[in-house]
């Protein structure tokens, strides 16, 4: 039987279950996103066209600028949000703007996390205790 | 984290709720990266415009601004990035009233809390740059990756909340670029060719930036032969922050920590390491806009321009006449400068627009695009390129030169 749950370096926010939208690639609210919509709109990025809003989303590194640590808090206000953020590697933007949006992030995988779990699996996210984790309840069909 | 009296009377609320906010943030954020304690910082540079905010984000903002002065103003020179409007600006740009209206409160709530609003993304050129060694807590990566690289300061990306928070504490969590360990170099990037016009600088930034990968790597460049002056330094910076959320690199023999390759890489041999020469930029460029013939509008920005921008593009325009849009956008404090000096005027003259305390890409452009019918755009900034995809453009790299070239000529790129 494969792996079903893979431990983080780091987490904070809230015990969260959901599907996961999963690709290898990276992830910056204002390079990245059409935030009105809730989709993906820069067209190079593998998710495009794909919308976020409520799922787990599962990506490999941070990009871009600052401006997504107030954008996620916007994000969240209105409703339109991941419910999760899981990444191989975080920049502190990230952190800083989940910590303020209250959201869930863990990264930091002793392997490749977008490798690991397949597009459409049900997750659920434990970030709080001393090893933050994600687990697969139910792979996708 | 540990913490000092100081910082546990913040946390505890003696301070007020705004210091216990701002301090219970970077321990969350501190508590996250690992940071053992804090560290004073000098400055703090506050990136927020209202595109960035949205309508919760303002209203946050005002929140604070009913507590009383000495609880709600920040203990450290605080100022802040571009704005999302040049006011004067704004109805050439079509931007909304809602908009305007989104960035007058921002501003007068920022104004309560002591902050200065500078509006510039080039305060290491015009305000009070940094000097080798000083921690501070800056937002804008571009003002980051630039004043740990070219002028030794030490500062992570601090987002908008975080340089806030930096503000109202005066210290920011000791992690990354505050500590020796993380400044050191993690892969090599050989080139063998040193670029000429500020595209290339920037098409070269981003190129590395997209080897690095990622926040925590820092590239040590070897091969620059001669000194890039700082509007060179600044694309390159910009470019490979955007692309790669660099926020550090050392060219060997230019930047001060790095004079020799063994100053920042004791065991270069077992580190990445890349090649890198002017066709590899020759193909970047031509990935950004290779496709095009023809572009709606033509944008210098990100970041904003210096005087000598101001004035190389004042020359290429003398004498002739823009009939596409043509946007210069610098900072409030070039533009004075600029004013008086007459370059404003002959940037205009030629049909141009001379903007000041924005910046494209944060003043709303995806409305300004479906307002203005732009769709496809002509930039000399690798960083702007990077960010419009998203915004709906299809951007094209090119020199200052073909730029104007392109504004005076119908938006018609000549091969």
């Amino acid at each position: 039987m494969s792996q079903s749950i893979f431990y983080a370096n780091a987490g904070m926010g809230k015990n969260v279950k959901g599907v996961a939208l999963v690709a290898k690639d990276g992830f910056s609210a204002r390079y990245d996103l059409d935030r009105i919509h809730g989709v993906f709109s820069r067209p190079e990025h593998k998710l495009a066209g794909q919308s976020y809003k409520d799922r787990v989303l599962i990506l490999d590194a941070a990009k871009g600028g600052v401006a997504t640590a107030w954008m996620l808090y916007e994000m969240a206000a209105r409703g339109i949000v991941p419910s999760a953020l899981v990444l191989n590697a975080v920049n502190p933007i990230m952190v800083q703007g989940t910590a303020l949006a209250g959201m869930t992030l863990i990264s930091g995988f002793d392997q490749d996390i977008t490798q690991a779990i397949a597009d459409g699996a049900s997750v659920e996210i434990e970030p709080n205790g001393q090893r933050p984790f994600i687990r697969v309840v139910e792979r996708s069909t | 984290m540990k913490l000092n009296d100081e910082e546990k009377a913040m946390l505890a609320g003696e301070f007020g709720p705004l210091r216990q906010w701002a301090i219970d943030h970077q321990i969350k954020v501190g508590t996250y990266l690992k940071a053992p304690d804090f560290v004073p910082v000098m400055q703090a540079h506050i990136m927020a415009d209202t595109e960035s905010l949205g309508a919760a984000g303002v209203e946050w903002l005002e929140n604070w601004t009913k507590l009383p002065a000495e609880q709600r103003q920040v203990r450290i020179p605080t100022i802040t990035d571009p704005r999302g409007t040049d006011f004067a600006a704004a109805g050439k740009l079509r931007q909304q009233s809602w908009m305007l209206d989104l960035e007058r409160r921002t501003i007068v709530a920022f104004e309560a809390l002591g902050i200065l609003m500078t509006d510039t993304c080039i305060n290491y050129q015009t305000i009070m740059p940094p000097v080798r060694g000083e921690h501070t807590a800056y937002g804008d990566t571009g003002v980051v990756i630039y004043s740990n690289s070219v002028c030794g300061a030490r500062s992570n990306f601090e987002g908008g909340p975080s340089a806030l928070s930096a503000g109202l504490t005066g210290r920011t969590p000791r992690y990354g670029f505050h500590l020796d360990k993380c400044r050191r170099a993690t892969l090599i990037v050989n080139v063998d060719w040193t670029p000429e016009s500020l595209n290339e600088w920037g098409a070269l930034g981003a190129l590395i930036g997209r080897l690095a990968g990622d926040y925590w790597q820092v590239p040590a460049i070897v091969g620059i032969e001669r000194s890039p002056t700082s509007d060179e330094m600044k694309h390159f910076g910009a470019a490979m922050a955007s692309f790669g959320s660099v926020a550090l690199f050392h060219i060997v023999g230019v930047t001060p920590e790095a004079t020799h390759l063994s100053d920042v890489a004791a065991a270069p041999r077992s580190l990445r390491c890349y090649d890198l020469g002017v066709s590899d930029v020759r193909a970047l460029q031509a990935s950004y806009g290779g496709v095009l013939d023809k572009v709606d509008i033509v944008v210098f920005s990100a970041p904003q321009l210096s005087l000598v921008e101001m004035r190389q593009l004042s020359l290429l325009l003398e004498g002739r006449r823009t009939t596409i849009p043509l946007l210069a956008i610098t900072s409030p404090q070039v533009k004075p400068d600029a004013d008086r000096m007459g370059i404003t005027a002959k940037i205009e003259a030629a049909g141009a627009s001379v903007l000041a305390g924005m910046c494209f890409y944060q003043s709303y452009a995806r409305e300004m695009a479906e307002a203005n019918g732009w769709k496809r755009l002509a930039t000399n900034s690798a960083k702007l390129t990077n960010i419009l995809g998203g915004y709906g453009y299809t951007p094209a790299l090119l020199s200052m030169e073909k730029c104007v070239e392109i504004a005076c000529d119908g938006g018609r790129i000549s091969q």
